[in-house]
């Protein structure tokens, strides 16, 4: 039962979702399935295999691991221990271990990386207008991302972006920064990459990383929407995507040209560099769904999703510590 | 004005300083012309030598000055300009350097040039707009 689930939530369920168009009506809802899909896919996959494993030591998880620790004292297997039994174990705790440690490294990697790259901006860059949480880099290509971080996170704008837009696209832009700080989405996002790392060889895991950052982008269009008209925001995507796509070649050049440690980086990767990593196809998506708005799904249909979400998460649990 | 015990703010007027420095400083001389600059965020009381020391031996480790031991007392310059930093920081920033960027969320990632192309369209600019 659970190893069916385990298959369901490892590849029919996701690719539906991935290729379903409601998610761009409300990207909220189908964030909150994406994440109980992943969380209920690697539970369901890591419990049918740890109940198959335990079956010789007991019918149920509790009664079986403390008779699996009872038999590892003593030495002794129980009658009927065949080498599948031994192996399911074994690929239990080994995934397990797995996606947990990984998880781990990815929040440690990341944290890391942004006590440098603050750093680096403390020193790169200058507030706007005084206000502390937002910088202002000294750079053409237009840019804007924001760096979060407990007590200290940034918004920062580069000189190109700021000549590029008008007021109202710029507060557009920084509403956007704004949300992915305040809905905290690099956690979210710091999961799913983790994920997909440890699974490199997962296509799911892959389709499931860059759904998730789409959505994330999408949710904070939606906040900066409270802020400013669609136009102005669709106009300001649009504005900034043309704009850095006619930089890229300029960019990497100069960037080679003046930084050895960045050009030493890039020449691995030759003329190309992380397009594969980064597919895009994320900015037209988010265009679309601004110049021809959608309803948002009908409360019918939120709650379906929702509920669907909250079985996901109940199921796997209620096999696995329930009977 | 600056709080005396932030590093940071430090550091920062310390870089300033020395990207825009010709030549290379001894912490003496970096404390002088730290009085000298005329800007508001300066320190308004002389720092104290061996705070200026003790910054300068932060910014080494992170890679930002080097250090002329050849010389009593040490010249300190600036490793990189301050173009060549920023650039390496939105060389990152961009994506072109893998697995850096994961730290932070984009207002837009890549642009594939089909899209680029449809994005033009949309905005209605002719490609000799954008020089």
């Amino acid at each position: 039962m659970l190893g069916a689930i385990a298959v369901l939530l490892a590849w029919p369920v996701p690719l539906m979702l991935a290729r379903s168009h409601w998610p761009a009506r409300s990207p909220g809802v189908a964030l909150v399935l994406w994440q109980a899909i992943a969380l209920s896919g690697g539970i369901s996959m890591i419990g049918s295999l740890l109940l198959y494993g335990l079956v010789p030591f007991g019918s149920a998880l509790r009664q079986g691991i403390v008779a699996l620790g009872g038999d590892l004292r003593t030495g002794t297997l129980p009658a009927g221990t065949s080498f599948t039994h031994v192996l399911a174990l074994g690929a239990a705790i080994l995934l397990g271990t797995h996606l947990l440690l990984n998880l781990l490294a990815t929040f440690v990697r990341a944290e890391r990386q942004r006590r440098r790259h603050h750093t680096l901006i403390t020193l790169l860059s200058d507030p706007l207008n005084g206000q502390p949480g937002m910088r202002v880099i000294d750079h053409p290509a237009p840019v804007a991302y924001c760096l979060p971080g407990a007590g200290h996170s940034a918004t920062v704008l580069s000189n190109g972006l700021l000549r590029l837009l008008d007021a109202d696209q710029l507060r557009a832009v920084i509403a956007h920064e704004q949300a992915h700080l305040v809905q905290q989405h690099h956690l979210v996002l710091l999961a799913f990459k983790s994920w997909h790392s440890a699974l490199p060889w997962f296509p799911i895991a892959n389709r499931a990383e860059n759904a998730v950052a789409l959505l994330v982008e999408m949710l904070a269009d939606d906040y900066a929407r409270r802020v400013v008209d669609d136009h102005t925001l669709a106009r300001a995507i649009a504005l900034v995507g043309f704009g850095l796509a006619g930089f890229a070649p300029k960019r990497t050049r100069e960037a080679d040209a003046l930084a050895p440690a960045a050009a030493s980086a890039s020449l691995t990767n030759d003329v190309v560099p992380a397009e594969v990593e980064h597919p895009a196809h994320q900015v037209m998506p988010r265009v679309a769904r601004l110049v021809n708005p959608t309803e948002p799904l009908r409360h019918t249909a939120t709650a379906g999703a929702l509920t669907m979400s909250a079985v996901l998460l109940a199921g796997p649990a209620l096999i696995l510590f329930g009977a | 004005m600056v709080c005396m015990g932030s590093l940071g703010v430090l550091e920062r007027l310390m870089m300033d300083v020395l990207w825009d420095s010709a030549t290379s400083l001894t912490a003496n001389e970096l404390k002088q012309s730290l009085l000298n600059r005329d800007i508001a965020a300066a320190p308004t009381k002389p720092l104290a030598t061996t705070t200026v020391l003790t910054v300068l031996s932060r910014l080494e480790t992170k890679g930002f000055v080097t250090r002329d031991r050849s010389v009593r007392p040490h010249a300190y310059t600036s490793l990189m300009t301050r173009a060549a930093h920023t650039a390496g920081l939105l060389h990152e920033v961009l994506g072109q350097v893998p697995d850096r960027e994961a730290a932070l969320v984009r207002f837009i990632g890549g642009v594939s040039p089909e899209e680029a192309e449809t994005l033009r369209q949309l905005l209605g600019v002719a490609t000799s707009d954008h020089a």
